[in-house]
């Protein structure tokens, strides 16, 4: 699957398109297909998205897994500071990005 | 320490205002990312992996303790409770909100810091060595002349948008603790057989994807010409250096394919030029700087014994000090590298014992090392004990320095938009199996480096050790390189071979350690022993 990813303009949090605006959690990040560019170029012109870019993901049985390991360390957060990822209270989260 | 006058305030000041004014308008969709970017990266702001990095210059490492304070509570306030110290000195808050960072720069305003010029293709901060004005051999305390670069660098029109960055690093004796010779220009401050202090200019030095060792291109500059021989340096790499690609841009490229010899001509043709121009600060400036680095009032015949009835604390006396010129004083290093910990990662609350510190029992200063730890440069030693207490009840008492668990590690793929490859657990299990194998003092001095990507803020290139982080078609893979160096004997490592795994990597650290082991003779250091016998063995060792 193609999914999008970028930062929140104010808090530069890491945020996925989930199909009708965007959010914090990677396993909502929803299928652009084709539309990557055209959902890019709306969204960062209107401030919803900072940097935007397209990925390759595939959806797995736990959730959306990135194709390179970068974006699944966005998608979590610091492998080294499990307290500051998304899951802290998942101790397998950390693995499973590696 | 040096206090801002009404100028530099007024700088200051004025540039929050003003990144203030530019962050809004940002919010506010008046200016694209691609045209507040180059705005923010003059604020040391960057975009990374997890959200905007703010990284704040800390003038040749030297901090007051309320300056300490302060980053402390931009840390509580505006980040989650922690900063990274980096290897120039400086420290890094990874999770700021761009609503923020006016705030932040205020803060820092208020106790003479700023984030200017930390970033883009400019003159960044000025390092030093962390022992300076403390060190018994330093001919000067390079920290006024460090901090007269400083002035003359900050907001130069000239050498606002050079070919790329540019660093600089000033030192005063011929221990080298600052990389000198692996920076754009590492300048030593020497005296002649007459007795007159100047400073020996090595110009093209650098790690990154191309390392270089900077030649000498001048033995003695007289001091009051410092500022203009710096001058004709950038005037003929700002003049020459490459523009049309980014990674031939750095100087050393630029002095490698003139010719070290034909640089120096240009130079010395531009300097003698510079010099009738008269542009050289008046001698009264610096006169003026130097009133704000005199010693501070040392105890005339304090102790010069320490009680090391508590052999843990030897251990840390033997291992984290560095002798002082004063007699009955101590510089004190406080490892940010305790076992398994994030190499230069300090908590907010560390920050503030460290303040206290400093204010209690150290004159009032500290010191960033290039190694991510932190100096108390004066500490009496009949006060070092009560030191030591403090900081081992707070986890910073590990007795390390220069030792194997001492690791160097840029922030890595856990942190870093360039990096290919963590550093951090790398860094984190390499201190874990050495300590555990209990062969890290046996080791002895083991200087460690990783850098998650070739650009090499790790300063993998000068470790006697050195790991290098790759991405190999989507998958973490480390090379391993041996017998770098940045101290006065600067030397760069070379690659042992194919790359390892994340767990490959540790255990070929702990093979290319046992070789030394095998093989070292009296007073070698892991160092001495691989340029004795070279790379065969730690070959033949690792892949047989």
């Amino acid at each position: 699957m193609n999914i999008l990813t970028g930062n929140d303009l104010k808090t530069g949090a890491v945020i996925w398109w989930d199909g009708a605006g965007w959010s914090l959690h990677l396993d909502d990040a929803a299928d652009a297909g084709d539309d990557a560019a055209a959902i890019i170029a709306r969204e960062e012109a209107a401030r919803r998205v900072n940097a935007p870019y397209a990925i390759n993901a595939e959806r797995t049985g736990s959730g959306v897994r990135p194709a390179h390991i970068k974006d699944r360390i966005r998608g979590l957060g610091p492998t080294v500071r499990p307290d500051l990822t998304l899951k802290p209270e998942d101790p397998q989260a950390v693995h499973e990005v590696i | 320490m040096y206090q801002y006058d009404q100028y530099d305030q007024a700088m200051v000041d004025a540039r929050v205002a003003e990144f203030r004014d530019q962050c809004q308008r940002r919010i506010d969709g008046k200016l694209t990312e691609e045209q507040f970017k180059p705005l923010r990266l003059m604020n040391g702001l960057y975009l990374q992996l997890h959200a905007y990095m703010l990284r704040v210059a800390i003038p040749y490492g030297t901090l007051s303790g309320r300056q300490m304070r302060a980053l402390a509570d931009i840390a509580d306030k505006f980040d989650r409770k922690y900063g990274h110290f980096t290897t120039r000195q400086n420290i890094q808050y990874n999770w700021i909100k761009l609503e923020d960072a006016g705030d932040i720069l205020a803060e820092l305003a208020k106790v003479e810091m700023h984030a200017i010029q930390t970033s883009g293709n400019c003159i960044r901060n000025i390092s030093s060595d962390h022992f300076a004005g403390a060190a018994a051999d330093e001919v000067t305390d390079p920290r006024p002349y460090a901090e007269l670069l400083r002035q003359w660098s900050s907001f130069h029109p000239e050498f606002s948008y050079l070919p790329r960055k540019f660093k600089f690093a000033v030192i005063a004796s011929d221990t080298d603790r600052a990389a000198m010779r692996l920076h754009d220009i590492g300048i030593q401050i020497v005296r002649n057989e007459a007795g007159e202090l100047g400073a020996a200019f090595y110009v093209g030095g650098g790690m990154g994807r191309t390392p270089m060792i900077a030649p000498c291109i001048r033995q003695f500059v007289p001091l009051d010409q410092l500022i203009t021989y710096s001058e004709a340096c950038l005037r003929v790499y700002n003049r020459y250096g490459r523009r049309d690609n980014k990674y031939k841009a750095r100087i050393k490229i630029l002095v490698h394919e003139l010719g070290a010899e034909e640089y120096t001509r240009q130079v010395e043709a531009e300097f003698a030029h510079l010099l009738e121009q008269g542009i050289e600060p008046p001698f009264a400036e610096l006169a003026r700087i130097r009133t704000f680095f005199e010693d501070p009032a040392f105890e005339a015949g304090a102790a010069d014994e320490l009680d090391r009835s508590d052999p843990d604390f030897a251990v840390w006396a033997d291992r984290n000090t560095h002798p002082h010129k004063q007699a009955g004083y101590l510089s004190a290093v406080i490892s940010l590298k305790p076992v398994g910990g994030i190499p230069g990662d300090a908590t907010a609350d560390q920050m503030r014992l460290m303040a206290q510190l400093a204010e209690d029992y150290s004159f009032d200063e500290c010191r960033v090392i290039h190694t991510q730890n932190i100096v108390l440069p004066h500490v009496r030693k009949a006060d070092l004990y009560a030191v030591w207490q403090k900081l081992e009840a707070s986890g910073l008492g590990t007795p390390n320095l220069d030792q194997v668990g001492d690791i160097i590690a840029c922030p890595g793929l856990d942190y870093c938009s360039l990096a290919n490859a963590r550093s951090i657990p790398v860094a984190q299990r390499i201190s874990e199996r050495f300590a555990a194998n209990g062969k890290g003092e046996t080791l002895g001095e083991l200087k460690l480096k990783i850098s998650g990507c070739i650009n090499a803020c790790g300063h993998h290139h000068a470790g006697h050790i050195g790991i290098l982080g790759v991405d190999k078609k989507g998958v973490e893979n480390y090379q391993l390189l041996l017998g770098g160096s940045e101290a006065e004997d600067t030397s760069l490592g070379k690659i042992t071979g194919p790359g390892f795994s994340e767990d490959g990597i540790v255990d070929a650290v702990e093979t290319a350690a046992d070789v030394y082991l095998a093989q070292r003779q009296d007073g070698e250091r892991f160092l001495d022993t691989y340029r004795r016998i070279g790379m065969e063995p730690f070959k033949e060792a690792l892949y047989g």
